[in-house]
């Protein structure tokens, strides 16, 4: 964490709390405490939680296992999309939920390329990176769809994307007519698997070489300032010569082109489909994700950052959860629970009784892990 | 058609100035009904002409009719409630484990799925009202806390054999002046179920309630303009609330009816309802942005929605898919022209 900023007037009104006053107000407090709380509690129910071994895949490979390899491998989906999501959350003040059944429409798409529209293919029928761009385009149009409904038709984001919600899946299924598709070829599972020789899974690659691109993106264009802009006020942008329109709808294209990337790695993992389950509930933590980086959900200031912290949270979570064997059905009742617990602690009438109650926020957020 | 809408609306705007954009849009929804059935007859057959058909609409979908007008109230105050579609399914569940497994009754069926309703409504509406979060966020996870619930209560089907429940079930409501006759000859009479003459009775009651009643007037005031209803001496806070109870314990009384339509309990129970509820609502002329809707047009939404995915399975596009992407595609036409009228009215 960076040094916490000082705040003059709580140093002086209480100096006995002003250090835990000046933490609880970073806003990468919330997931830096659940992460370390997440941590304490796996090392004191079983530190063999934390071992990390070699191990021979089924290709006869010596790769790196263990439950941490594991919860930076399979948050690599939801880490891409909480990076797109963050900007949507930022431009419309509202969150897509199609991004799952849109997953699943990238993944259908690249599959039927692949197989060349067979059942089954042995061999990959077209480059994979031709594939894998159609997908993007694919995606990303679907992105516009719902950007283009948000921004000039002004419908709530939530509704809008309610539409790819509910078709997605089927457009997904109708792609390939509701055939399963699968592909035996070993490259096509590079990316969600291992690339031969190396032992770290590619997912992480793939994620860090997001996270770069946005990085650099971010700090080389006006893309930030614009959309945080339009988010905290769209007419006050409008005067100052921003287009609002334009940058809302440019952040669901944004969203479709991480849509499409991380369907890309869920497919290639089990180079198959299965279109009601692939990516299902995904939505769900990728608006955990932002709101756990300590984005607020109506929009304007967003720390990207904060929200691939709290990807990583959360599939830590899970991966928690999964070693005390939770059904994958029960699941969403946790999370469920701690959506609410997040978002009633960040509601404003809570934080003002938090601010004037000493130690509530620290008990708060134990309940949170 | 858009001349003649424009003379009706004129023609009542003197009498209810308030009210034109819900008999606006309410004109729409019964026009588009009444030429999708039509529609249908003519080109399509004449199983489309028979009463029983026209009926079974009403028979399968009598919980979704519950659904769509609980999702109007809350939308009419402006906000949304997608946890419904969650709620109806863990309600069935647990209805049929507490019949099966745990000796239970008619009775305490409903009153099991009351109290899930209740106990959502309180949480939800608690949350939205007095704490000011979105209501979307909080219902989403309502929706995922309920189909999380279902999966720990049971992940099996639970058909259920308990004989009481399934007479009760299996009553059949003869509709006196309509049947049909069958190859045979002989005379059918039309029936529907238990549910769909509770899910009308529901129908007139939120009518009556939305129209006539102080809590009815105070819902549309909300969702007009919060600060005007504020100072006209409503309490916006708690007709919120009341909103969001109404909508979940409708959720729960509409658990009961699907419960009573399919008699198990099952995960896939009621899947996208929530979405097939909204789709009502929005078809049938409830604004998202609140403060205009009416009931009987939710109810039309439901038999629109209905009509128009049995009118594309008859066309041959009869895989599952279709039916999603109608709702959709339904959806989407009914919201772009909600946003153009809405549009059209802020340029005046």
């Amino acid at each position: 964490m960076t040094t916490p900023v000082k705040n003059p007037e709580t140093q002086v009104k209480r100096p006995d709390e002003s250090l835990f006053k000046r933490l609880t107000r970073q806003q990468l407090f919330i997931p830096v405490a659940a992460l370390v709380l997440l941590v304490l509690f796996n090392l004191i129910a079983d530190p063999s939680f934390f071992a990390v071994s070699m191990k021979e895949n089924s290709l006869g490979n010596p790769v790196l296992s263990g439950n941490m390899i594991s919860v930076l491998d399979n948050a690599s989906e939801l880490v891409i999309l909480a990076i797109g999501m963050t900007l949507v959350t930022a431009s419309s003040g509202g969150q897509d939920i199609s991004v799952g059944a849109t997953m699943t429409i990238a993944g259908s798409v690249i599959l039927r390329m692949v197989c060349g529209g067979q059942v089954t293919a042995d061999t990959m029928q077209m480059n994979l990176f031709l594939a894998v761009f159609i997908g993007i385009v694919v995606t990303a149009f679907f992105g516009a769809f719902n950007g283009a409904l948000v921004a000039y038709f002004n419908i709530q984001p939530m509704v809008a994307t309610l539409i790819m919600y509910t078709a997605g899946r089927s457009i997904a299924a109708w792609i390939n007519n509701n055939q399963l598709p699968i592909i035996n070829d070993v490259a096509f599972k590079y990316a969600g698997t291992f690339l031969p020789g190396i032992p770290v899974p590619t997912p992480i690659f793939i994620t860090i070489l997001m996270i770069v691109i946005f990085w650099l993106v971010l700090k080389f264009t006006n893309l930030g300032l614009y959309t945080q802009s339009v988010g905290i006020n769209p007419n006050s942008s409008r005067l100052n010569g921003i287009n609002p329109k334009l940058v809302k709808l440019l952040t669901y294209v944004i969203l479709g082109v991480c849509v499409a990337v991380a369907g890309y790695i869920r497919i290639s993992r089990s180079g198959s489909i299965n279109y009601s389950r692939n990516a299902e509930n995904i939505e769900m933590d990728a608006i955990l994700a932002v709101a756990l980086g300590g984005n607020a959900l109506s929009g304007g200031k967003f720390n990207i950052y904060g929200s691939i912290l709290g990807a990583y949270v959360i599939q830590f979570l899970t991966t928690t959860l999964y070693k005390y064997e939770v059904p994958s059905t029960a699941l969403p009742a946790y999370k469920a629970v701690v959506v609410i617990l997040l978002v009633v602690l960040s509601a404003p009438v809570v934080r003002e009784k938090l601010a004037s109650i000493k130690k509530a926020p620290a008990k708060a957020v134990k309940e949170v892990a | 058609m858009p001349k003649g809408i424009a003379v009706d609306n004129r023609g009542r705007l003197k009498e209810r100035p308030a009210m034109s954009d819900t008999n606006l849009l309410l004109t729409i929804t019964v026009v588009v009904f009444f030429i999708l059935y039509l529609y249908a007859i003519i080109f399509l057959g004449g199983s489309f002409a028979k009463p029983q058909n026209f009926l079974n609409i009403l028979n399968n979908n009598a919980s979704l009719i519950v659904l769509a007008c609980g999702m109007s109230i809350v939308m009419i105050t402006g906000g949304i409630d997608i946890s419904v579609g969650g709620v109806t399914c863990l309600v069935c569940m647990v209805c049929a484990v507490n019949l099966e497994q745990q000796g239970g009754n008619l009775f305490t069926v409903i009153l099991i799925g009351l109290g899930i309703g209740l106990a959502f409504g309180v949480v939800q509406g608690f949350l939205v009202a007095h704490l000011g979060i979105q209501p979307f966020i909080i219902s989403l996870a309502g929706m995922f806390f309920a189909k999380g619930m279902t999966t720990i209560v049971s992940k099996e089907p639970v058909r259920v054999t308990n004989e009481a429940f399934l007479a009760v079930k299996d009553t059949r409501v003869t509709v006196p002046g309509l049947g049909s006759y069958n190859k045979l000859g002989q005379y059918i009479p039309a029936y529907v179920e238990v549910g769909v003459v509770v899910a009308l009775l529901v129908v007139v009651l939120l009518f009556c309630l939305l129209r006539w009643t102080k809590l009815g007037r105070a819902f549309y005031a909300v969702g007009g303009n919060n600060q005007s209803a504020n100072m006209l001496g409503i309490n916006v806070r708690r007709t919120k609330f009341l909103a969001h109870v109404l909508c979940s314990l409708l959720a729960g009384l509409g658990g009961i009816l699907y419960f009573l339509h399919v008699g198990s309990g099952d995960v896939a129970n009621a899947a996208g309802d929530e979405m097939n509820a909204i789709a009502s609502s929005i078809i049938g002329g409830t604004l998202l942005t609140g403060g205009v809707g009416n009931i009987a047009g939710t109810f039309f939404g439901v038999l629109s929605l209905n009509t128009i995915k049995r009118i594309v399975a008859s066309l041959g596009f009869d895989q599952a898919w279709w039916s999603n992407i109608t709702v959709a595609a339904m959806l989407c036409l009914f919201l772009v022209i909600q946003s153009i009228v809405l549009l059209r009215k802020n340029k005046k």
